[in-house]
């Protein structure tokens, strides 16, 4: 993985936490996410996992600012991301599983796009937008229109874009999703790799199995609420049980739910 | 009642439904409670047409509503002229049976037969286009039911006859150019044809009303004494159209028979080719589209360049914006002819260009606004960069307004050089037009993936009739502003208040 170091327009303070959240709630036609309370340490890969329905897009999409909650503070990085939300996302990046990628752009044009949004630098931009094009294997399809992509290369765009304004956060809701294999481990080893360089990776994903190999630390939501938090090692400590993360995650919400 | 599956019967009923509930949405805009003043709206509408042809047509009828050659021309000649604008909206949609994918991987991945679902496609492009001529001209034919007599139903008979007739030659033209230049070409092809065949008559009629009369109108061609003297007798065969439309019963007879028999052999001859085509088509977008290789280094610029550039870049590769502004922008030659055979005479001479520009610079900016406000591939990107929403609509804004400016301003300037006066004022009606369009496009949006968007009258009809008397309106302050007129402030009012009541009908965000 190439250094993508670049300049950041305000550097928010290092002791902060990556994600600090209190009191967050949010009410559809039911109470989403009732008092939802997270931290999230600068550096760290932490997974949320919860069954169907238990908030968790809901959550990410308003740390995002994709969802405006109806209470509560979230912090990222220190920066209070519903007083100031522009400079909260300059920091932040986020991926769905969903690529949020044009149809009639090629990969390059898109991240010169996306660098244009972040005010990048021209030539830092298509450094580093080259590099990670190379990076992600899509030098061959550089300048082909992402209309004919698959789901993968699609995912690998849209990652790129996340990346190409080198983000302190990353957020991701389920990015494996449709992934084949190979896909799947570039979108892995490009994550852990960014952990390694320093950056928080704040990521939602039902395979249990992804979460328990990649994470430092696991949450567990249901109905809208942390029902447990910790590294695997202390969730098996506090549900007593001694196998995998799938049974800790069954035990914890119920085994007639499903992890999604 | 049921009816058995894979029939004719019961693609037709599935199709029906599809579009029933479509069409209902589209006027309801998913609030059903809306369907009452839907109905009212539309009931008004009815009787104020039949009002108006009463009006116009009584005088007529009471003179004895003579069946003379002038009348055979201007009735002929009309009709021509509403048919190649059905022919080239029949093209569009025929083009659309074979690209629109959305269920026909389903169905064609079925066992159910492909020909079938082809016919009633088919049919259904045929019966609604029929339907919105029959429609268009149902006041005038109602009219003459009740004041001359039932013969004139038979309008309504070669309303469908044309309707027929366009779908058969529109479904021979897409074949002719699959076989001929491949599916890949195809829709590009047909869309300029498309748009080249409904403007293309009206705009030659329109070309010749002006070099031999000096007249923009496109009937003034029609009710010259040249044409009607040099026109065939009215036992012609060429008349036979108008006649069938007047109730004469063998012209009649004759004219739905051909149309309708025209649209069954081809139906016939091409179903067994549309699954193939219809999967040649799905294939496209498989196909890597390469760009060039060697490219400009990036170029950043503040936020706002880099959302317009975007948008320039996507309208400039949307696949259907071709059909949606050809036309339009092809209207603009006859004006644009009139202003150039009088560059240097007194500006008077070409006032009429006026509201024709204004109209022009109203549809043009709903149809780019509609594309580049509610068509947004990647809005989580978007909402998730550092750069404000409203940062993000102007900039759209700014790059539809634009577009509509490098349009329109060759033909201001060549204005200016005779009249500045009537240049400013064109161009200050223009911006307010393609401002109003392009305001009610954003109150109205609808935020979706630009591969959703079917066609342009996806948009809530709500929307597109508030543009389309918006610009009406400003062409109408335009027109009467260069008259030098002070009643010019009427249709300006008219046109804030069709604003006001858009700005009312649209939906609430939060």
């Amino acid at each position: 993985m190439p250094s993508l170091g670049g300049q950041l327009q305000s550097e928010p303070p290092l002791a902060a936490p990556a994600l600090a959240i209190t009191g967050l709630s949010k009410t559809f036609d039911r109470p989403v996410v009732p008092d939802f309370a997270l931290t999230v340490a600068a550096g760290e890969f932490y997974a949320l996992l919860g069954p169907n329905g238990a908030g968790k897009t809901t959550i990410l999409r308003m740390v995002a600012g994709l969802m405006q909650p109806d209470a509560g503070e979230i912090f990222i990085f220190g920066i209070d991301a519903r007083r100031d939300p522009v400079a909260a996302k300059r920091i932040t990046a986020w991926v769905s599983d969903e690529p949020m990628v044009y149809d009639r752009l090629t990969p390059l044009e898109y991240l010169e796009f996306v660098a244009g949004l972040w005010q990048i630098e021209s030539a830092l931009a298509e450094r580093r937008a080259n590099e990670l094009i190379d990076w992600l294997g899509l030098r061959p399809h550089a300048n082909d229109l992402c209309g004919s992509f698959s789901k993968g290369m699609l995912q690998k765009v849209a990652l790129a874009g996340a990346l190409v304004h080198d983000p302190r956060l990353i957020i991701l809701d389920e990015p494996l999703t449709g992934l084949d294999a190979g896909s799947a481990r570039q979108v892995k080893d490009v994550l852990l790799d960014k952990v390694r360089q320093g950056v928080t990776v704040i990521m939602t994903t039902h395979i249990l199995e992804v979460a328990e190999r990649m994470a430092q630390r696991i949450g567990v939501i249901r109905e809208g609420r942390l029902i447990a938090e910790g590294t695997l090692a202390e969730l098996r400590a506090r549900s007593g049980a001694t196998s995998s993360l799938e049974d800790i995650f069954l035990d914890l919400v119920g085994k007639d739910t499903q992890a999604a | 009642m049921t009816t058995a599956p894979d029939t004719l019967a019961w693609f037709a009923r599935h199709e029906l439904r599809l579009a029933w509930r479509e069409w209902m949405a589209m006027m309801t805009g998913g609030r059903p409670a809306r369907r009452v003043g839907v109905i009212i709206f539309l009931a008004v509408l009815v009787i104020g047409m039949h009002l108006l042809s009463f009006a116009l047509l009584s005088p007529w009828v009471a003179s004895g509503a003579a069946i003379d050659k002038a009348m055979l021309v201007m009735l002929t000649g009309t009709g021509l002229l509403f048919w190649t604008v059905m022919l080239s909206q029949v093209l569009e949609s025929v083009t659309r049976v074979y690209y629109s994918r959305s269920d026909l991987d389903l169905i064609l991945s079925s066992p159910a037969s492909s020909r079938r679902l082809f016919a009633v496609r088919t049919a259904a492009v045929a019966l609604s286009s029929t339907a919105l001529s029959a429609l268009l001209a149902s006041p005038l034919i109602n009219v003459l039911v009740l004041l001359d007599g039932p013969h004139w139903l038979a309008a309504y008979g070669v309303a469908a006859a044309l309707g027929a007739l366009a779908t058969a030659i529109a479904l021979g033209m897409t074949i002719a150019l699959f076989r001929l230049v491949g599916p890949k070409q195809t829709r590009f092809i047909s869309q300029i044809v498309a748009a080249i065949v409904g403007a293309g008559f009206v705009i030659g009629v329109q070309a010749v009303a002006i070099l031999h009369f000096g007249s923009i109108s496109r009937f003034s061609l029609f009710q010259s004494n040249e044409v009607i003297e040099a026109a065939p007798d009215v036992d012609s065969l060429l008349w036979w159209p108008a006649r069938a439309a007047m109730g004469e019963p063998l012209p009649a007879l004759v004219v739905i028979a051909l149309g309708l028999a025209a649209l069954v052999l081809t139906v016939v001859a091409t179903s067994s080719s549309y699954g193939f085509h219809a999967i040649s088509t799905a294939g496209l977008n498989h196909i890597r589209s390469r760009r060039k290789s060697t490219r400009r280094p990036f170029r950043l610029g503040s936020q706002r360049q880099a959302l317009r550039r975007k948008e320039w870049l996507l309208l400039q590769r949307d696949p259907w914006l071709l059909s949606q502004t050809l036309m339009q922008i092809l209207y603009l030659a006859p004006p644009a002819l009139l202003l150039w055979l009088n560059y240097g005479s007194h500006a008077g001479a070409y006032v009429v260009v006026v509201p024709v520009l204004v109209m022009a610079a109203g549809q043009l900016a709903g149809g780019l606004a509609w594309l580049a406000i509610s068509g947004e591939d990647a809005h989580d990107l978007v909402m998730t960069a550092p750069v404000t929403p409203r940062a993000v609509l102007q900039a759209k804004i700014e790059a539809v307004l634009v577009v509509i400016a490098i349009v329109l301003a060759p033909l201001l300037m060549l204005m200016a050089l005779s009249s500045p006066t009537l240049a400013l004022i064109t161009a200050g009606c223009a911006a307010l037009s393609a401002g109003s369009a392009t305001a009610i496009q954003l109150w109205f949006r609808v935020t979706a993936k630009r591969s959703m968007f079917r066609r342009r009258q996806t948009a809530s009809r709500a929307a597109t009739l508030s543009e389309a008397f918006a610009s009406i309106m400003w062409a109408g302050t335009g027109a009467l502003l260069v008259a030098g007129q002070w009643f010019a402030i009427a249709p300006a009012l008219a046109a804030a208040l069709v604003l006001a009541l858009a700005r009312l009908l649209s939906p609430r965000r939060p």
